[in-house]
C-alpha cells in the first residue's frame, strides 16, 4: 500500500492506496501555521484501522518551502558568484551575503580568467565569524565547465557547512535564474531538513517506519535523500499532483485540458496524448525567477468560494476569497451559492444561499434563478478564456529551425479533465461551453493526493560533447570524460540515456517503470577557417513523468 | 531588479538546419553561441524584453519588392521566407505598439539583394529590411523610412531597391569598397535623377575603430537623420565590423556597437554579417540587445578586449573627418546636385552589370527611369543574366503620379513577350504584381 498526502492553501488530502485501488480517504483543513500537525493529523485519520504493516512509502507534496518563499522566511545563506563581463553581476544581487569574486568562463567554458584563493578565503573567514553555514556557489557558465564552481566550493568548505554549487542543479543555460536556483536551495536546506526528521519522528511514534517520497513541480518525486541535494525542488508541487491526479484518465490520442477548480482558483494544464507539458522556463515563485522545472500550469482566481460581485452594472467573479459560500454559512455569496440556488450541490442551505443572491439579482434586475446560471456561465467562460490564453501561448512559443517553422505544430484541447471540490458540477456546465468531451476525474476531489502516490521517480541530465576539446560531459552528474573525434550523435544519447537511468536510480526509481526519452538534440560542425574542427553535440534527456501502474489499474480506481 | 526602460521586442531565428553550404560562413553554427550568451545572460527574462515568434513572409510580400527571375519560391529557400518574417513581425509590433524597439536577430541576411533577382549575392537572395519597410507602407502607411546599414560591407542591394526613392534614406558605412566586397558605395553614389541625396554612403578607411565609427554616427549620420525626419530608422546591423572579423578589416568593439545603438536610436534593427561567431557575434549582439532595451552595457566586453590594440592612429581620424564632412555637404547641397545630374530632360537610362558571387550569376541590365518632379517615377528594367534568361521588369511606384503610371502601363503593354522569357510588372498604387 502507498500514501499519498498532497498539503493544499486550504484542504490536505490524503489517500490510502493499495492493489485493489483506492483503499481510503480523508480531507481535513491545512493550518498553514502549523504543517507538521496537519500532516500527523491526516495520518492519523487515514491509517486508523488499517494494515499499517503494509504500507512501504509515503508520497508527500507540502507547501513548507512554498510558503517559506512566499512569506519571505528565508534565513540568511551566502551567495558567490564569478561572473565577468556582460550584465553586471551586482544586479543578480540576493540575500545579505552577496559576495562577487574574481573567475571568467567564456561560452565554451574556457577560463578566461581564474579564481583568487585568497579572496574566496577571506569570504570564508568572514561568513565563519558571521554564523552563516549555508552557501550557494555559482559561475557563469559553470555549465559548460564546473571548475570554478567547484574550486570555489573546496576553498570554503572549512568555513560552512553546507554548499550548493549552480551547476548541480540544472543544465540549462540562464546566469541570474542558476543564482536564483541555488540561493533558494541554500536556504531552504536548513528547514527542509527540521521538518523531514519531524515528520519522520512522528511517523515512528505512530508504529509507522516509511520511507518518504517528496513530489517535485514537474510531476515527478524523489526519495528524502536526494531531496537534501536539491530541497528547492519541493517548491509549488501542488498543482503538478493534480494533474498526476488526471492523468490515468486522459485519453492516448487526445489533448485534454486539466481543470483543478478549488475553494479560491482553478489550476490549469495540458496532457497532450498522455504526457502533460512540461514549461519550458523554470518555475516563477513570489519575486523569484528559477530553474526549477516544473509542468506547464496556469492558475486563475475563479473557484468555488469566489466573491461574486456587480461592479459597473456588470457581474464579476473573483479574483479573491473571502470566505465559504453563503449556503455553508459564509459572508458572501459565490458561484457555490449559484450551484445550491440551481439544486446542483448535496447539501448547503438553499434558502441562506438565495438570501445573498437576491440582493444581486434585484441589482441587475433578474430574477435568482436567471442570475444564478449567469453566474456558472461566467465562470465557466472565464475558466476556459484562460485556457484559451494559455494554449495560445504555447502554439506561439519560438522555434529555431526551418522545419519547425514550416511544420507548425498547433495545439488544440479537444478533451477536459475536471477534478476538485465542485468538480462534477461544473463538469455538467462547461460542457456546452466546449466542443469536445468534458468528464470528471474518478475521485475528483482527492485524484490530486493519488497523483502524488503513484507519481514516478523523474530527473533530467543535460550532455554536452565538443570534440573540439576532445571531450564530453554532463554538469552535476560528476561525469567528464575524454572523447574521440568519431563519437556521434548516437553515442551521445546512449550516454544520456545511461546517467539518467543511474540518477534516476539513485533518486529511488523502480527498474521496470522508467520511460527515458530524449528531449532536446542538436549538433553543429564546428568550422574555423574553412576546416571542420570538430562537433558540437548537446542532448538532454528525462524520465518521462507518469505514473506506476502496478499499485492499481485505472478500472480499479473507477 | 532590471528592467527595460525601453519595450525592446527580439525575434530570435537561428535556422540552426539551414546552411548556403557545410563550410560556408552562413551555416547553422553562426548563431549558436550567440544563443549560449543571450540565455546565459538571462537577457530574456528582464521585464520589458520579449520574444516574438516570427512570421512567414508571403510570396506577395516579397513581390511588393522584388522581381524574382522566374519567382520567388525559385530564388528563396524556406529559410529566406522566415528571416524576412521575422523582420516582418518586428515591424508590425513596433507599429501595432506592442514593443517600442525591436530587433530581428535573424538568418539568413539580405542588405546585398537588389531589387531584380536571378540568384543569391553577397549570401543575400531577398532584402529582408526593404521587404519589412514596404510592407509597413501598405499596411500601415508608413511614408518616410530611414536606413541606417552599419555591416562593414556597402549595402548595396539597399541603395539598389531605394536608388530611385526621395522617401527612404539610405545611409551606408561600410570599409572603404576599394579594399573589400562589393567593391562599392563611394561619396559619388548618391541617388538616381528623381532621388538625388537619399543615398549617402559614408566609406571609411580600414583599421577604423571605436572612435572613428561614434564620430560618423555623431557628425555626420545624426545630423542627416535629423534634417530628414524619418517616421521610422531601420537599423541594418551587421556585425562585422568587429576586430575579430574573419572577412573584414575594421577595429570596433562590442561595447561600440552598443554604444551605436545607443546613439542611433533605431526603431528596429535587422542582422545582417557578422563571421566572428564565437569572439565577436555573442557580444555584440548581447550589447546592441542591451542598449536597445535601455540596460547598462558598461560591463559587456569581450574575453581578449583589449583598448591598447584599438587605439585610432591620428591619420585615420582626419581620413574620417573628411569623409564625415564630404556626407554632410553632399546632403546640404542635394538640390544643386539634382540639376547637374539630369541630363536628358525626360527619361535617365544606366547600363549595369551585376555580378552574383554566391551563386555564379552574372547579370546586365539597361534601367530606365522617368525624371518626375512628382514621384519617384516609373522604372523600367530590362534584365539579362547569364546571357540565356531575359526579363522585363516594370515598377510604378507607391505615390506614382498619372504620367508616371501611364508610362508604365505603356511599357508593360508594348512588351513582347517573344523577346523575354517573363515580363513583370509591380503596380504598388494598386499593390498589384503582374506576370506576362
Ligand atoms: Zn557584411
Ligand atoms: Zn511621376
Amino acid at each position: 500500500m502507498i500514501i499519498g498526502l498532497d498539503v493544499g492553501g486550504t484542504h490536505t488530502d490524503a489517500v490510502l492506496i493499495g492493489k485493489e485501488g483506492l483503499i481510503h480517504s480523508v480531507k481535513v483543513p491545512t493550518d498553514p501555521d502549523q504543517l507538521l500537525s496537519t500532516i500527523i493529523k491526516a495520518l492519523e485519520r487515514l491509517t486508523e484501522n488499517q494494515a499499517i504493516a503494509e504500507i512501504e512509502r509515503l508520497v508527500l507534496s507540502t507547501t513548507l518551502a512554498t510558503n517559506l518563499v512566499v512569506q519571505k522566511k528565508l534565513p540568511p545563506v551566502a551567495v558567490l558568484v564569478s561572473a565577468g563581463p556582460g550584465i553586471d553581476p551586482e544586479y543578480f544581487r540576493i540575500g545579505a551575503h552577496y559576495h562577487v569574486v574574481q573567475g571568467v568562463l567564456d561560452h565554451s567554458g574556457r577560463e578566461i580568467t581564474s579564481i583568487d584563493k585568497n579572496q574566496i578565503v577571506d569570504i570564508g573567514r568572514q561568513l565563519k565569524d558571521q554564523g552563516i553555514s549555508c552557501a550557494a556557489i555559482v559561475s557563469k557558465f559553470s555549465v559548460r565547465n564546473p571548475a570554478h564552481e567547484m574550486q570555489i566550493a573546496e576553498l570554503l568548505s572549512p568555513y560552512v557547512k553546507h554548499i550548493f554549487m549552480g551547476h548541480v542543479l540544472s543544465g540549462t543555460l540562464n546566469f541570474p535564474r542558476r543564482i536564483t536556483t541555488t540561493y533558494l536551495n541554500a536556504a531552504v536546506y536548513p528547514i527542509h531538513c527540521t521538518f523531514f526528521d519531524a515528520v519522520q519522528l512522528s511517523l515512528e511514534k505512530q508504529g509507522l517506519s516509511l520511507p518518504i517520497r517528496v513530489l517535485k513541480p514537474d510531476g515527478g518525486s524523489m526519495n528524502f535523500s536526494s531531496s537534501l541535494d536539491y530541497p528547492a525542488q519541493t517548491i509549488l508541487s501542488g498543482p503538478s499532483a493534480s494533474v498526476m491526479g488526471a492523468i490515468n484518465s486522459a485519453p492516448k490520442d487526445k489533448t485534454c485540458l486539466v481543470l483543478d477548480i478549488g475553494g479560491t482558483t482553478t489550476d490549469m494544464a495540458l496532457i497532450l496524448n498522455g504526457v502533460p507539458v512540461i514549461a519550458t522556463e523554470g518555475i516563477e515563485i513570489g519575486s523569484y525567477k528559477t530553474l526549477i522545472r516544473a509542468l506547464m500550469t496556469r492558475s486563475i482566481g475563479i473557484g468555488g468560494d469566489s466573491v461574486v460581485r456587480i461592479q459597473n452594472g456588470k457581474l464579476t467573479i473573483g479574483p479573491d476569497r473571502i470566505g465559504v459560500a453563503m449556503a455553508y454559512g459564509g459572508p458572501v455569496s459565490t458561484p457555490t451559492d449559484a450551484l445550491c440556488v440551481l439544486g446542483l450541490t448535496e447539501d448547503g442551505d438553499v434558502q441562506l444561499a438565495k438570501n445573498g443572491l437576491s440582493l444581486l439579482a434585484a441589482e441587475m434586475n433578474v430574477s435568482i434563478e436567471e442570475i444564478s446560471e449567469s453566474i456558472i456561465d461566467l465562470a465557466c467562460h472565464e475558466i476556459l478564456g484562460a485556457a484559451g490564453k494559455m494554449v495560445n501561448f504555447l502554439n506561439s512559443r519560438p522555434v529555431y529551425t526551418v522545419h519547425e517553422m514550416f511544420e507548425n505544430l498547433q495545439i488544440k484541447p479537444d478533451h477536459i479533465l475536471v477534478l476538485g471540490g465542485p468538480a462534477s458540477q461544473f463538469a455538467e456546465r462547461l460542457a456546452p461551453h466546449f466542443t469536445g468531451k468534458v468528464e470528471t476525474v474518478p475521485h475528483w476531489n482527492v485524484a490530486n493526493a493519488i497523483g502524488c502516490a503513484l507519481s514516478r521517480v523523474t530527473c533530467e541530465v543535460t550532455v554536452y560533447a565538443d570534440t573540439s576539446q576532445k571531450i564530453i560531459t554532463a554538469q552535476g552528474e560528476k561525469f567528464e570524460q575524454k572523447i574521440t573525434e568519431d563519437i556521434t550523435l548516437e553515442d551521445v544519447r546512449q550516454i544520456a540515456f545511461d546517467l539518467v537511468r543511474a540518477k534516476a536510480l539513485r533518486r529511488g526509481a523502480i527498474p521496470e517503470y522508467l520511460e527515458m526519452e530524449i528531449i532536446e538534440e542538436s549538433q553543429f560542425n564546428m568550422i574555423r577557417g574553412f576546416h571542420t574542427q570538430g562537433k558540437n553535440i548537446r542532448v538532454r534527456a528525462q524520465v518521462k513523468p507518469g505514473l506506476l501502474p502496478n499499485s492499481i489499474r485505472k478500472e480499479a480506481i473507477v | 531588479m532590471l528592467r527595460a526602460k525601453n519595450t525592446t521586442g527580439l525575434v530570435f531565428f537561428p535556422a540552426f538546419d539551414w546552411a548556403i553550404s557545410p563550410t560556408h560562413p552562413e551555416r547553422e553554427e553562426r548563431l549558436l553561441y550567440t544563443q549560449d550568451q543571450v540565455l546565459e545572460e538571462g537577457l530574456m527574462d528582464i521585464e520589458g524584453i520579449v520574444e516574438l515568434k516570427p512570421d512567414i513572409v508571403t510570396v506577395e510580400d516579397i513581390q511588393r519588392t522584388h522581381f524574382c527571375a522566374p519567382d520567388p519560391e525559385s530564388v528563396c529557400t524556406e529559410s529566406h521566407f522566415i528571416s524576412a518574417g521575422g523582420a516582418k513581425t518586428i515591424g508590425k509590433a513596433v507599429m501595432d505598439g506592442v514593443i517600442e524597439r525591436g530587433f530581428a536577430l535573424v538568418r539568413p541576411p539580405g542588405h546585398h539583394a537588389n531589387r531584380v533577382v536571378h540568384g543569391a549575392r553577397g549570401f543575400c537572395n531577398i532584402n529582408i529590411e526593404a521587404i519589412m519597410i514596404e510592407y509597413l507602407r501598405k499596411h500601415y502607411n508608413v511614408d518616410r523610412v530611414a536606413i541606417v546599414d552599419t555591416d562593414c560591407h556597402h549595402g548595396d542591394g539597399t541603395q539598389d531597391v531605394y536608388w530611385h526613392d526621395p522617401d527612404t534614406l539610405f545611409i551606408s558605412i561600410h570599409q572603404d569598397g576599394r579594399t573589400l566586397y562589393p567593391g562599392s558605395g563611394f561619396l559619388k553614389e548618391f541617388g538616381g535623377p528623381n532621388a538625388v541625396g537619399s543615398t549617402i554612403n559614408i566609406p571609411l578607411p580600414p583599421e577604423t575603430c571605436d572612435e572613428g565609427f561614434l564620430y560618423t554616427i555623431e557628425h555626420a549620420v545624426l545630423p542627416i537623420l535629423d534634417d530628414f525626419k524619418p517616421d521610422l530608422i531601420i537599423n541594418s546591423a551587421g556585425q562585422d565590423n568587429h576586430y575579430s572579423d574573419p572577412i573584414t578589416n575594421m577595429n570596433f568593439s562590442a561595447r561600440g556597437y552598443a554604444k551605436l545603438t545607443e546613439m542611433l536610436k533605431a526603431d528596429i534593427a535587422v542582422l545582417e554579417g557578422g563571421y566572428s561567431i564565437e569572439g565577436a557575434l555573442p557580444y555584440v549582439n548581447a550589447g546592441i540587445i542591451m542598449a536597445m532595451a535601455g540596460i547598462d552595457y558598461s560591463k559587456l566586453q569581450e574575453p581578449d578586449y583589449n583598448p591598447r590594440f584599438l587605439q585610432q592612429p591620428k591619420h585615420l581620424s582626419r581620413e574620417i573627418q573628411k569623409a564625415c564632412e564630404d556626407a554632410v555637404n553632399l546632403w546640404k547641397k542635394r538640390d544643386e546636385f539634382k540639376k547637374t545630374v539630369r541630363s536628358k530632360p525626360n527619361c535617365e537610362t544606366r547600363n549595369r552589370q551585376i555580378y552574383y558571387d554566391t551563386d555564379n550569376i552574372s547579370e546586365s541590365q539597361l534601367e530606365v527611369v522617368r525624371i518626375c518632379d512628382d514621384c519617384a517615377g516609373a522604372l523600367r528594367i530590362d534584365s539579362t543574366a547569364d546571357h540565356s534568361r531575359r526579363i522585363l521588369c516594370v515598377h510604378i511606384p507607391r505615390k506614382a503620379c498619372p504620367a508616371c503610371v501611364k508610362q508604365g502601363l505603356e511599357w508593360y503593354d508594348a512588351a513582347d513577350p517573344h523577346t523575354y522569357d517573363h515580363i513583370f510588372l509591380q503596380d504598388r498604387p494598386n499593390d498589384e504584381y503582374r506576370v506576362k
